[in-house]
């Protein structure tokens, strides 16, 4: 299995190729609470590291998805669209959002392991 | 014995409103002083607020009046309105409220005085009632989904605008509006396109409008001169290009006209007034924004939706949530938060009164009046330019408009003056016969023939073309057909308003939201015929009675603040903002640095900041608050020298959304100041300040009051709200104008005026009578006591519970200002117990439960306002405790983790009739304390569940097979 990656935004990226998996941590995930929409980018569209290319709510909140590294949009988890509650389920497993063509394989260095995740998750407090 | 005998003027009436809105009495205000160990109101005062912020001139205002001799007073003001017959048209017309409508909800505490109904569980009823406005909308414009309305029509138009660009994905900043719209619509869109960075561009649709060019347009449906275009090939073009298509329109004309969702419409926004709500020289109204299911969560404003509760039945809640801007902040796109819940709700039940053939006949009246008067005119050689239209005529009259009017004048009947050539003429509900017979007389010269209204309607033929009349059935859902009789209808208001928790039950604790008295003496005169019968744009001289309501209103506010001038056009707390911020933006501008854009806002404050900022065109710079919830005054003072090329102002709230005096206020004013920025006072708080600190002293430039919080207006159930701003003189000339009724804004000459925020010159001017009543009996010394008091209530209630629970913020003694903080996290990590819970389990003791989450997660604000007693306040915490003690038996392990009094809670009257199966008795469920056993509030669903809501939603009436299945 490909190593994962981790945003200080709390996105994971797993690259297979030059193709990159990307979702929201556990951590998002619990922080957000259930899941009841999910808004996905349409496929082909470019991103740059920082822009918004999803955005999600639950009850409680709205928040963007941010792009962690630059590509284009080859696919997106459609079945989000209907069930966002996946999200909570397997948010780093069946709840993925979007796979991404990367532009530039480099950007991922810039990005936290998963120890270092851990340890900036608990730092945040 | 002679000296012991009281004098006349003791034995007469005086201030006698004083103690009726203050709730505690004497002994009880010696014991709560006791208690949080002031020896008297002025001693605690000293102990809360910094001495350096105090106000050292006492209030100067009128010596208090009795009640009997406020209301006498107000009806000689309200004598100097004179009631004519109103043919102005322009999106006001005259209705008639029904009198079981009139007497049951606009008049009936148990419906003006309720809160959002963020609470789902006691908030049933109006949440019924406003799906049925929602389910009136959708039908009437044939639309999938509607809101639980806007502001007014101009604002909806606007509101629509910004959710048009958003969604539209054409990337394209240019708008356009059809020249036959509202003049007061288009002002407002002109002022919200201004902050935006919008182009607006008026014109013809069918000749101007280049739907490549733009990402929206609005279309008028009736036009304002009366016209009734097809607008569908414009519609079918904007949609090729990408383009939104926005309709405004009208509720009853919709009953004959084809409706904007079968035209191909995006949005449509309009007023519903004229179902059953007066005109009120303006408002307030509710406005209605429907839009398709596609759009759903793009949607402003509040919605409700239908979902399920813990028992499965189906229950009504505040769908999407969390698309307010209290959640969206600066990435917001509309400030909105309010509603005008009790106005949506009178809309709603007219059509349940009257019923779709009801409509239909008050809509053909009016039509019919029009198309006499069209066919007399024409018939006499007038020129009438309007030929397809509903219930209004334009009538052109070459150099005679002027002396047409005056002479319609003289029979009591005001026209719309279009221009020197033309003259509008509309017809509503009201319309008599004899009041169109007069109208005509107005323009038979001598020599002209005479014909009976009923001769000249044999001769008719319906102007309205084939492609536009109404085919469509509408309201066919149950509720619009099954209330007929009134007794029917009596029984339906008060099976709706027996499911609520309003303030005419118990206390509403909410934090941030002061809902304190609002007083019967203060309610009587918004329905008097002089303040409820007048057109906003009917002339000048038939107004002096609200103009001196108007004048006195802004002097007295003006007092009360210390600012220089005041404009009461902002119909919201949020509007007010926003008025505040553009004011502020037109100064720089004026001053040549219309560079200066960045707007700093402390982390911890209200989510409208933020989004108002952004609508104004500012940008958003946040500022640190330190762990007692004050501002960071170290990063405030590097933000504003960090900005200072280009800083514009500071949103500050005061008191702090966390209930605290800070000390820092004057130090961080100057230091805006200092950097070129001016200071904006968020006046959520006044009700901690009056007769005590003008927020003009401490520094602000510009400040909201909420007159529905601090002055009386009642919430009425999520709105209407009224948000009048205060400036200091060098900003009053930028204050909003008025397109159609000039005055507003006389300082303004015309040129610097921030243009309108509103649709009506003066807001919501029915409501005010109700603010000038309070300042009027309470006076100097009743505002200043009712502030002492309202801080010592709130510091009493941290006191009884700072034993129990820990007080997340506090100034220096351990004080709070008005309101204070729970902090329920540490009982969520040992527990599990949310502060939902207790807001649920709140419900079973019969309270409606505190702010929940705001500002700070998993706590509940308490704010109780002067106007509770020391006994309710007691009743209250006395729940809070022994809701504590439950949370201590899941804590210990005696109560299980789940299944408990709290997780399951509210408790209803359909689980009593279930086998009783739970770890806890009935009697600690339903009546945990011993003084409900004769006065039990019996909450009408279980918990809803918001995730299943959000989910799936549905924003219409439930066909009522759906009750009877769950029921099963």
């Amino acid at each position: 299995m490909a190593t994962m990656k981790f945003s200080k935004e709390h996105e994971w990226i797993r690259v297979d190729g030059d193709v990159a998996t990307i979702g929201i941590t556990q951590h998002a995930a619990e922080q957000l609470g259930d899941l009841v929409f999910v808004e996905l980018p349409d496929v082909g569209k470019t991103v740059a590291p920082g822009d918004e290319a999803a955005v999600v709510e639950s009850v409680k909140a709205a928040s963007e998805v941010y792009a962690p590294v630059s590509g284009e949009v080859v696919e997106v988890n459609s079945v989000l669209a209907d069930e966002p509650g996946k999200v909570n389920e397997a948010p780093e497993g069946d709840g993925w959002f979007m796979k991404l063509k990367l532009s530039d394989a480099s950007e991922l260095d810039g990005l936290m392991d998963e120890a270092a995740y851990k340890a900036f998750v608990e730092e945040q407090g | 014995m002679a000296d012991k005998r009281p004098r006349l003027t003791d034995l007469q009436a005086g201030a006698n409103f004083i103690p009726r809105h203050i709730g505690p009495r004497d002994s009880e205000i010696s014991a709560m002083l006791k208690t949080v160990g002031a020896s008297s109101l002025d001693d605690l005062i000293a102990k809360v607020v910094p001495k350096k912020i105090r106000s050292e001139r006492p209030l100067d205002l009128p010596v208090p009046l009795s009640e009997r001799n406020a209301l006498s007073d107000l009806r000689k003001v309200a004598g100097r309105n004179r009631i004519y017959t109103s043919m102005i048209g322009m999106g006001y017309y005259g209705c008639v409220t029904p009198k079981v409508i009139l007497r049951n909800i606009l008049e009936n505490p148990g419906w003006y005085t309720a809160y959002t109904p963020y609470q789902a569980e006691v908030s049933q009823g109006r949440l019924e009632a406003l799906l049925n406005f929602q389910q009136m909308v959708v039908d009437l414009t044939g639309l999938e989904l509607a809101s639980a309305s806007l502001l007014d029509e101009g604002t909806a138009a606007a509101e629509a605008m910004a959710m048009a660009h958003r969604v539209s994905k054409t990337g394209r900043d240019v708008f356009f509006v059809d020249a036959d719209t509202h003049p007061q619509t288009v002002a407002v869109l002109e002022t919200r396109a201004r902050g935006f960075g919008f182009e607006l561009k008026v014109g013809d649709p069918a000749t101007d409008l280049k739907p490549d060019e733009v990402f929206a347009a609005l279309l008028s449906y009736p036009g304002s001169s009366g016209q009734v275009r097809d607008h569908r090939k414009t519609i079918a073009s904007l949609k090729a290009a990408g383009a939104l298509s926005i309709m405004a329109t009208d509720l009853l004309a919709l009953a004959m006209l084809t409706p904007p969702g079968e035209l191909g419409a995006d949005i449509a926004v309009g007023s519903a007034q004229r179902f059953g709500v007066p005109m009120g020289y303006g408002g307030p109204h509710a406005a209605f924004f429907a839009t398709r299911d596609e759009f759903k969560r793009a949607m402003p404003g509040r919605v409700i939706g239908v979902s399920v509760d813990a028992e499965g039945r189906p229950a009504l809640r505040m769908a999407l949530q969390t698309r307010e801007q209290h959640i969206r902040r600066e990435k917001a796109t509309s400030n909105i938060c309010t509603a005008q819940v009790l106005l949506a709700v009178i809309a709603g039940m007219f059509a349940v009164y009257q019923g779709p053939k009801g409509i239909a006949k008050i809509a053909a009246r009016a039509h019919r009046f029009a198309e006499i008067a069209a066919h007399a005119l024409r018939k006499w050689g007038y020129e009438v330019t309007t030929d397809a239209f509903f219930d209004t005529i334009t009538v052109r009259v070459p150099a005679r408009a002027y002396a047409l009017v005056a002479k319609a004048r003289e029979q009591r009947i005001n026209l719309r003056h279009v221009d020197a050539d033309h003259i509008g003429i509309s017809f509503d509900e009201t319309t008599r016969r004899s009041e169109v017979e007069k109208l005509l007389g107005c323009f038979r010269t001598n020599g002209l023939a005479g014909w009976s209204l009923d001769q000249i309607d044999e001769e008719l033929s319906e102007c309205i073309p084939a492609g536009l009349q109404r085919t469509s059935d509408y309201l066919t859902h149950p509720v619009f057909n099954m209330y007929r009789s009134e007794t029917r209808m009596l029984r339906y208001l008060r099976h709706l308003q027996s499911k609520d928790i309003a303030l005419d039950r118990s206390m509403i604790p909410l934090g941030s939201c002061t809902m304190k008295l609002n007083a019967t003496t203060e309610m009587i005169p918004v329905t008097w015929p002089e303040f409820a019968n007048m057109h906003p744009f009917c002339p000048l001289e038939q107004a002096q009675g609200y103009q001196q309501l108007f004048e006195e209103l802004e002097s007295w506010l003006a007092e009360i603040t210390g600012f220089d001038a005041v404009s009461l056009q902002p119909n919201a707390g949020s509007q007010g903002e926003y008025a505040g911020l553009m004011t502020i933006r037109a100064f720089h501008e004026a001053n040549g640095d219309s560079h200066r854009d960045v707007c700093l806002i402390p982390s911890s404050a209200h989510g409208t900041n933020p989004a108002s900022a952004v609508m104004a065109g500012l940008k958003v710079v946040v500022v640190k608050c330190d762990d007692h919830g004050n501002v960071d005054v170290d990063d405030l003072k590097a933000k504003a020298e960090a900005n200072k090329e280009n800083l514009a102002a500071l949103m500050v709230t005061y008191p702090s959304t966390h209930g605290v005096f800070e000390e820092a206020i004057k130090d961080i004013c100057q230091a805006i100041h200092d950097h070129g920025g001016q200071v904006y006072l968020d006046g959520a708080n006044l009700n901690a300040l009056v007769g005590l600190v003008r927020p003009a002293e401490i520094g602000a430039d510009v400040c909201h009051m909420n007159l529905h919080k601090t002055f009386c207006i009642p919430h009425g159930g999520g709105g209407p709200g009224v948000g009048p701003i205060g400036v200091k003189a060098h900003l009053a000339r930028f204050l909003p104008g008025h397109d159609v009724v000039e005055g507003v804004n006389p300082a303004a000459h015309g040129l610097a005026t921030i243009g309108q925020v509103s649709a009506a010159p003066w807001g919501s001017a029915s409501i005010l009578p109700i603010s000038w009543a309070y300042i009027a009996m309470m006076g100097a010394e009743g505002l200043t006591r009712a502030t002492q008091v309202a801080i010592l209530n709130a510091n009493y209630i941290a006191r009884r519970l700072g034993e129990h629970f820990p007080i997340v913020y506090t100034g220096p003694g351990g004080y709070v200002a008005h309101e204070c903080i729970i902090d329920m996290r540490e009982v969520k990590e040992n527990a599990g117990i949310g502060v939902e819970d207790v807001a649920k389990r709140l419900v079973d003791y019969g309270f409606h439960a505190p702010t929940m989450s705001w500002p700070v997660p998993e706590t509940l604000m308490i704010e109780p306002t002067e106007s509770e007693c020391q006994q309710e306040i007691d009743r209250f915490c006395e729940a809070m405790i022994q809701i504590r003690a439950e949370i201590a038996e899941v804590e210990s392990g005696k109560a299980d983790k789940v299944n408990n009094v709290l997780r399951n809670a509210p408790h209803t009257h359909r689980a009593l009739l279930e086998d009783w199966t739970r770890p806890y008795s009935r009697e600690q469920a339903y009546f945990p304390l011993h003084t409900q056993r004769d006065d039990k509030y019996w909450p009408p669903v279980a918990r809803v569940d918001n995730v299943y809501g959000d989910r799936h939603v549905v924003c219409t009436c439930p066909p009522l097979e759906a009750y009877a299945e769950a029921a099963e």
